[in-house]
């Protein structure tokens, strides 16, 4: 899948993962979709927890590398 | 675009989903006008500096006192003798360089009331007598601006918002200013010093929530609180059409006299 909208985040910790998240998410219109790369492990489950409590769908959260991890999410509201 | 630093800064806002970055960006790029740096605006200064509003108005013609320090909190030992408007400024300043902080060093009457609020969005009201609050209210109305009321006297404070054109103002609360002699001066009456702190920190909210258009604000609501009982009651406040400010035919169409002397000479701001 192709994201319209990448963001790495490896070396952030939380919340900014999730608060830098949300502001991309902000940026790109409903329907887009935004690749969000993090490799600080409790991020893996608070980012897609946040997003999706926010109305947003998460559509994979899969690891990419040692310690790295992709989240795929798709602007809902 | 958000700095790294505006990010860290703001991230407990940016994380609301009532704020977000988008509020954020509306606070950053907001007008408020505070009249007061005393006991009331000493804690709205600082939260609504620390919350990044962009654009801080100070408005006080006083120099600290040494019995302001009992309750005006953005004033220390060291500012004695120096005009508030500059001490607060630089408390301000240091808490968050966001912030672009404008002193008016002067009280506001009917000469340069709508000429001061012409620059901002919002106006908090933290002066602490009779008539400057209905000159306040008057200019207010008359320039469309909202209006965060708040006072105090003893362990009892009041706060309120008028909105122009949405629900009661300031007159259909209360028509007239009660007579002269019937006010204790404040030192007379005295303040819980921690009273201004409680009261100025609920208009800092309502501030906030006007300017991010978010929750209820206290619009025909009057708040009252009382430090002694420990207790808040919220009061129904209609908009009177018979009002002579906001009222079906209004008789104040213009800034008046507001000739009856300051019952609180002695320290214009609460």
């Amino acid at each position: 899948m192709k994201a319209d909208r990448e963001l790495d985040l490896k070396g952030e910790i939380c919340p900014y993962t999730f608060v830098k998240s949300k502001l991309a998410l902000e940026e790109i219109a409903v329907g887009e979709v935004l690749r969000v790369v993090v490799d600080y492990p409790p991020a893996v489950e608070n980012v897609p927890r946040s997003m999706e409590n926010e109305g947003n769908e998460v559509l994979s959260v899969q690891p990419i590398g040692p310690s790295q991890w992709e989240i795929m999410v798709r602007k809902v509201g | 675009m958000f700095t790294e630093e505006q990010i860290r800064r703001y991230s407990r806002h940016i994380l609301l989903p009532e704020v977000g970055g988008a509020g954020q960006r509306r606070l950053l790029a907001a007008r408020v006008l505070l009249l007061g740096a005393g006991g009331l605006g000493s804690p709205t200064a600082y939260y609504l500096a620390a919350a990044g509003v962009g654009t801080l108005g100070i408005c006080d013609p006083d120099v600290v006192d040494l019995s302001n320090l009992q309750r005006q909190i953005l004033h220390a030992e060291a500012d004695l003798g120096r005009p508030k408007v500059d001490s607060a400024a630089e408390k301000l300043r240091a808490l968050n360089p966001d912030v672009r902080v404008v002193c008016h060093r002067t009280g506001i009457d009917r000469g340069n009331a709508l000429d001061l609020l012409a620059d901002y969005d919002l106006v908090v009201d933290g002066t602490d007598n009779f008539a400057t609050r209905y000159l306040v209210a008057d200019a207010c109305h008359l320039a469309g601006k909202p209006l965060v009321h708040g006072s105090i006297f003893r362990f009892e404070g009041q706060v309120t918002v008028f909105l122009p054109g949405e629900g009661p103002c300031y007159r259909c609360l209360y028509p007239e200013p009660p007579p002269a002699g019937l006010v204790p001066s404040c030192q007379e009456a005295g303040v819980l010093g921690v009273l201004p702190g409680i009261i100025g920190t609920v208009q800092a909210a309502e501030a906030i929530k006007l300017l991010l258009g978010i929750g209820r604000p206290l619009v025909g609501r009057l708040l009252t609180y009382d430090a002694l009982e420990m207790d808040f009651h919220t009061l129904a406040v209609h908009r009177d059409p018979a009002c002579s400010l906001c009222g079906d035919t209004p008789s104040i169409t213009a800034l008046g006299e507001y000739g009856f002397s300051c019952e609180v000479g002695a320290c214009p701001t609460a």
